[in-house]
């Protein structure tokens, strides 16, 4: 059958985080920390590059990268890494079918098990833990050590 | 050799728990010294010289690069459907992972100054 | 023993009906603003605004009938049953995909009701949407019990299916489906890929592969298995915020994908296990 793509709620339908709950925006966040996260590590492997062509390529490099500017998007790069692993985690026992209860009789007002509290509090303290670490980070970035 | 779907995502699975590990190992070795002296260019290729640490970033570099481009993949996969699109992300996905492990290795090995560790 | 849990559900319930009406606003009159579209006909997207008389029982689709009575006649909507049992009348109201003859408008917030056809349905006409591609989903999966041991055209291989409570209770939550095609609107991945089947022919694929008749169990997992298959759902939740029926479509899809990562144990693979090694035995003998 032809597939029709009309009316169809396009990126518009990722980017929608507000209007489902607490696991509309683990997803949201997770594929956008996940673009972020490899956009990072592709930058770092040519970041690090420089240490072959010598110390001053390598001092010229962290001259760009060790600024305000650059902590700032490291600090966002330890929350984001921070998150995804949390909540991978999560989703890796969630996509495994553990951790969201058992099939039943379903009754009104016909709750859905799977978004059980164990599912929010797994997004919740991923993203506490990232608070954290984002706090730790910046301690040793601009800590001044 | 083609994989099934749920291989990939087993081995998409794996690669995440397993770079979770290493990039914890990683983030330390920076940690043991104060930061900005663990950046010294010195302190830098010392590390490269070890060669249980060249291993390590060896191994993040092939587990991050296969977990993000399979993610990546996935992405791309689900914003079009149609046949040259989904053929040409996959080839574009495989060959981005392979040449940025081609150009870390390359640094790797280069800064390791081909020794490896074996003075 | 018994008089704990019937005072606990009915404190439970007690709980909720003040949560419940709690919430509700009573209000004599909405303003509906129904989404009007008709391509064919070269009638552009607009919102008609209607104002109706409400009471504290008036459901959006009542308001919507009376609006179609006496106010516009010319508003397409469909449904049938009014009492959320043939999926005929899932509309986005207020921008969340719900069936109209299940909402009260006592429940929503605001005077002004926003009614929209189904997002990533194609549409047809104001809120009528096209369900050829969502069943068409439905079908890949192949909705009904596969059994080689009892086909229905040969009668010596008839034979009755037996199945116990617990049995039942694997896949009975999912068979509530209506089809309704709530859990599709919301789907995220829906949104962008045409191929995904979709929460609602995830969760049925489920429904018939834990059904201890059905012995299609490989190539179920076959159908599913594929780029744009179950893998591509991230569990958003989003499906089974929005069942109206409790079928929770997000729950079968992880269960499914449970045994196919080997999270979960087969237990009709076992089971067929047992029964070869059975008629080994009885075979030996």
């Amino acid at each position: 059958m032809e597939a029709d793509r009309s009316n169809r709620e396009g990126l518009m339908g990722w980017l929608n985080p507000g209007r489902y709950g607490w696991e509309r925006v683990s997803y949201w966040l997770q594929r956008l920390t996940g673009v972020g996260l490899l956009a990072y590590f592709i930058g770092h492997v040519f970041e690090t590059s420089s240490l072959t062509q010598g110390p001053d390529a390598w001092a010229a490099m962290l001259e760009l990268t060790q600024t305000p500017l650059g902590h700032t998007i490291l600090l966002l790069v330890i929350g984001m890494s921070t998150y995804h692993s949390a909540n991978g985690i999560r989703l890796i026992f969630a996509h495994g079918g553990k951790g969201l209860g058992k099939p039943g009789r379903p009754d009104y007002p016909y709750d859905a098990v799977s978004l059980n509290y164990r599912q929010k509090s797994g997004i919740w303290i991923a993203l506490i833990l990232a608070a954290v670490a984002m706090l730790y980070g910046a301690s040793v970035l601009f800590g001044g050590e | 050799m083609m994989l099934r779907e749920s291989q990939i995502m087993k081995i998409h699975y794996i690669t995440g728990i397993a770079a979770l590990f290493v990039v914890a190992v990683h983030i330390m070795m920076r940690l043991i010294m104060p930061y900005s002296l663990s950046l010294e260019y010195e302190n830098v290729i010392a590390n490269y010289h070890n060669v249980p640490y060249l291993v390590l970033l060896e191994s993040i570099l092939v587990l991050i690069a296969i977990h993000g481009f399979n993610g990546l993949r996935i992405i791309l996969l689900e914003l079009r459907q149609s046949k040259a699109w989904e053929d040409g992300i996959t080839i574009l996905t495989i060959a981005a992972m392979m040449a940025v492990v081609a150009y870390g290795t390359r640094t790797i090995i280069i800064a390791n100054g081909f020794g490896l560790g074996f003075e | 023993m018994t008089e704990q849990v019937i005072e606990k559900i009915e404190s439970m319930e007690k709980k909720r009906e003040k949560e419940k009406h709690g919430k509700e606003t009573i209000r004599s009159s909405v303003v509906l603003k129904i989404y009007r579209a008709n391509k064919r006909a070269g009638e552009q997207p607009h919102y008609d605004s209607v104002e109706v008389p409400v009471q504290r029982w008036t459901t959006v689709l009542d308001a919507l009938l009376h609006a179609k009575q006496y106010k516009d006649p010319s508003i397409g909507i469909r449904y049938s049953c009014r009492m959320a049992s043939c999926g005929s009348c899932g509309m986005k109201i207020n921008g969340i995909p719900r069936l109209a003859c299940y909402t009260k408008v006592s429940e929503l917030e605001g005077s002004t009701v926003t009614v929209e056809p189904l997002a990533n349905f194609p549409h047809i006409r104001d809120l009528v949407t096209d369900f050829a591609q969502f069943f068409s989903h439905h079908h890949d999966v192949k909705p009904f019990v596969q059994n080689e041991n009892a086909d229905i055209k040969d009668k010596n291989k008839l034979s009755e299916f037996m199945q116990s409570p617990e049995d039942l209770d694997k896949f009975l939550q999912f068979s509530y489906c209506i089809k309704c095609g709530l859990c599709y609107s919301a789907c995220p991945t829906v949104a962008t890929d045409t191929k995904f089947p979709g929460p609602q022919a995830l969760s049925q694929a489920y429904r018939y592969f834990i059904d201890n008749r059905d012995n299609a169990t490989k190539d179920r997992i076959n159908i599913v298995d594929d780029k744009h298959g179950i893998w591509r759902c991230h569990f958003a939740g989003s499906c089974s915020s929005v069942c109206p029926k409790g079928v929770d479509p997000a729950l079968g899809i992880q269960l499914l994908r449970g045994h196919m990562l080997g999270f979960s144990k087969n237990e009709k693979k076992i089971a067929d296990l047992q029964d070869r090694l059975r008629k080994d035995e009885e075979a030996k003998q």
